[in-house]
């Protein structure tokens, strides 16, 4: 067994670089957007919600593997290419965004009525009440969703192997094939691989967490 | 003012009080003209007509669910009245003039008369995420644009004022219920408002703990500048600090005048019985 | 031009054809997933450690990795190992409904905590079994409170059947796969694959929505 592993190792860890690189990509994109259109959510303009609302419900609604193929396959031909890599980013990063949008509005309308009010008597302007007072509160509440968010994310990422991103599933494929035998090492070593992956996820939420909320409860 | 002082004789001329007399000339800190407040079907407010000079401390008693409240809360712009206009110190505080007419106001003018209002809540609302030290530098840092070293300095003085000097550095979720409503207090005072809406400061105190913020308030109190609109319970307090106490009752302000007047000798049934009912 | 009509209209009922296969994927895939998170979830309250330890081991274990290397495993690994071998498809629904099941556990695990305590209570004071319990006391309170939950669950494993490809079974994006290496014209197929999901999981989204609103609608009576 240790013997295959040894065999396996270099390819496997090229594989797990790569998952991780494409996944803390995406992460930042997804982050991103979630915020983003997570707030514009709440905009007391109707264009700028309903255009969030549009991107939830559109990005939610696709099979993130029909639309890592489209973006892949089909944009190339409205002039738009795209590496492996920012295909598989984009994808991931948009599908996720929607997911995470309505985990940053949540949190936001779950802050106390109490802390918008305290902030207009303070005579803070709209975007000080937001990004002083209520975001900083409402990102403790999203740390757990957003774990549960993320190692989605790692797991997903493994769809990568249907445009031959050379990930981790891709690195174990390879090796399947001339390994036939020990499919079922090589295979709970890759399940092993992403359990890691994944905790070190949580890990650093849990981390995050703490720090974020030092001192205030 | 002359011209009812002649359809009334029995009042000679020469005993009008000149302070008087210079007080109602100028105009009042707080106006609120046939204000109505309504939420949903449910009309609260049925017609308010109140005024504060400046400096004045009024006490707004009266049973729960009077809209006593909800009074505080439209002169700090935190709910709109349904008709009505306020005024504070003779400027339309939920509306604007343009060309001669009144329309509804904008975020911007609503952010100017904002600096002359401060509000203390019931549950304190303090922000949980922030040192005491920051809860009360942060909006003269954002708002005022002080420097920080300014703040920092006006808001350590707030807080020795209210004897918290002691716990700049403490999460307000370290802090007892009074500790956390005197933070709040200095919070609002470091903003230097003209008037101030204490909203039922101690309701949500432990008892043990109602002594120490009003003693606090007191202080403030007979400091004079600020106009103050103590919305209480605590009818002791109320007589104690306030120049005038209004009674109101089903959306009404039923009786008001002198703390004496209004606790010794009551005229209307209504707050009879609701002064003999808290006693 | 990019898109052609023409085409497209001669692309669809290729893929419709297999559409059944995705549906089947789907409802088979979810209701293994309901079933087994059930046992999962009562299980999971056991008087024994040992019992609960392994349940959830598992569920955190199944959770925390991918539905494709599941796939991969059950599909390549499994026959090898124990000598089982079965059919793409019903691998592939199994792996769907494994890997949720592990979702649905949670779910049914808030629902029943749901319940009152006091309930459990009044059940052991009536001296009804355990059985009696579960099924006639708990269940039918813990269940309705959480069905919109489910509803999305169903969603979700509806999205997910398009990596079935990977273990060679044909549904709708393996069909449009083929369609597109014959054709070498992947925007039509692709698209359509596309819209498709789209149509099917907005309708889910809004029955789940009805149905939410028909047990709020309940509740208030």
């Amino acid at each position: 067994m240790i013997d295959y592993w040894l065999e396996w190792m270099p390819l496997l860890w090229k594989g797990t670089v790569s998952t991780a690189q494409v996944t803390v990509l995406s992460a930042a994109l997804a982050l991103l957007l979630a915020a983003l259109t997570g707030i514009c959510r709440l905009s007391k303009f109707r264009l700028i919600r309903g255009l969030a609302l549009v991107y939830v419900l559109t990005f939610r609604g696709i099979a993130l593997l029909v639309l890592l193929f489209w973006i892949y396959y089909v944009l190339p031909y409205m002039n738009i290419e795209l590496s492996k890599t920012m295909a598989a980013v984009l994808a991931l990063g948009l599908n996720y965004g929607a997911f995470g949008s309505e985990i940053v509005r949540s949190s936001i309308l779950a802050v106390p009525q109490g802390q918008w009010e305290a902030a207009r008597a303070l005579n803070m302007t709209p975007a000080q009440r937001m990004f002083r007072i209520i975001f900083p509160q409402a990102l403790i509440r999203m740390i757990p969703p957003f774990n549960n968010l993320m190692i989605e994310l790692l797991k997903a990422s493994s769809l990568l192997f249907f445009i031959g991103m050379t990930d981790l599933v891709y690195q174990a494929d390879v090796l399947r094939g001339l390994y036939l035998q020990q499919s079922t090492q090589l295979y709970a070593t890759l399940l092993v691989i992403y359990f890691i992956l994944a905790s070190m996820i949580s890990y650093s939420a849990r981390l995050l967490e703490r720090k974020l909320s030092a001192g205030r409860l | 003012m002359g011209t009812t002082m002649e359809k009334q004789p029995q009042t000679a001329p020469e005993t009008v009080d000149p302070t008087v007399a210079a007080a109602e000339a100028t105009v009042p800190m707080v106006k609120y003209t046939d204000v109505k407040k309504s939420f949903g079907d449910l009309e609260v407010l049925h017609g308010i007509n109140l005024e504060m000079a400046a400096g004045e401390k009024i006490a707004i008693i009266g049973p729960s669910g009077s809209g006593k409240t909800t009074l505080g809360r439209m002169l700090m712009t935190l709910d709109h009245p349904t008709s009505g206009t306020i005024e504070v110190e003779g400027e339309h505080l939920w509306h604007m003039e343009r060309k001669g007419k009144l329309v509804p106001a904008n975020e911007k003018h609503l952010h100017m008369m904002r600096t002359k209002i401060g509000m203390v809540f019931q549950h304190f609302n303090l922000f949980p995420h922030m040192k005491v030290i920051n809860n009360v530098t942060e909006a003269p840092v954002k708002v005022l644009g002080l420097s920080k070293e300014e703040a920092h300095d006006r808001a350590v003085e707030m807080l020795r004022k209210v004897g918290l000097e002691e716990k700049l550095d403490v999460y307000p979720a370290k802090l007892s219920g009074g500790q956390k409503q005197r933070v709040a207090i200095a919070r609002a005072l470091v903003m230097r408002p003209k008037v101030m809406v204490f909203d039922e400061v101690t309701s949500a105190l432990d008892p043990e703990l109602v002594g120490e913020v009003l003693e606090v308030i007191k202080e403030i109190a007979d400091e004079g500048e600020m106009a103050m609109m103590l919305i209480t319970h605590e009818m002791d307090f109320a007589r104690e600090v306030a120049d005038r106490v209004v009674f109101g009752a089903d959306g009404l302000i039923v009786e008001q005048g002198p703390p004496e007047q209004i606790f010794e000798n009551p005229q209307s049934e209504r707050l009879q019985t609701f002064l003999r009912r808290i006693k | 031009m990019i898109w052609s009509w023409e085409y497209a209209w001669s692309v669809l009922p290729l893929l419709l054809d297999v559409i059944g296969t995705t549906l089947l994927a789907t409802l088979f895939g979810f209701l293994i997933a309901c079933t087994f998170g059930m046992v999962l979830a009562v299980l999971g309250r056991s008087r024994f450690r040992v019992i609960r330890w392994t349940v959830n081991g598992f569920i955190e274990f199944v959770r925390n990795t991918p539905l494709l290397v599941q796939l991969f495993f059950l599909f390549y690994a499994l026959p090898l190992s124990l000598g089982i071998s079965m059919s793409a498809f019903t691998t592939g629904v199994i792996g769907l409904g494994l890997h949720y099941s592990t979702y649905l556990a949670e779910v049914y695990r808030s629902g029943i905590n749901g319940v009152e305590k006091g309930q459990w209570e009044a059940a052991r004071a009536l001296n009804f079994s355990k059985q009696r319990t579960w099924t006639r006391i708990i269940l039918p309170q813990a269940i309705p409170p959480i069905l919109p939950i489910m509803g999305n669950y169903l969603i979700v494993v509806f999205k997910e059947t398009p990596l079935l490809a990977a273990i060679t079974v044909m549904e709708m994006l393996s069909r449009a796969k083929n369609i597109v290496s014959r054709d070498w014209r992947p925007t039509e197929p692709y698209t359509l694959v596309g819209i498709l999901f789209l149509v099917i999981s907005l309708l889910l989204a809004a029955l789940v929505s009805l149905l939410e609103y028909k047990m709020a609608q309940r509740q208030s009576k």
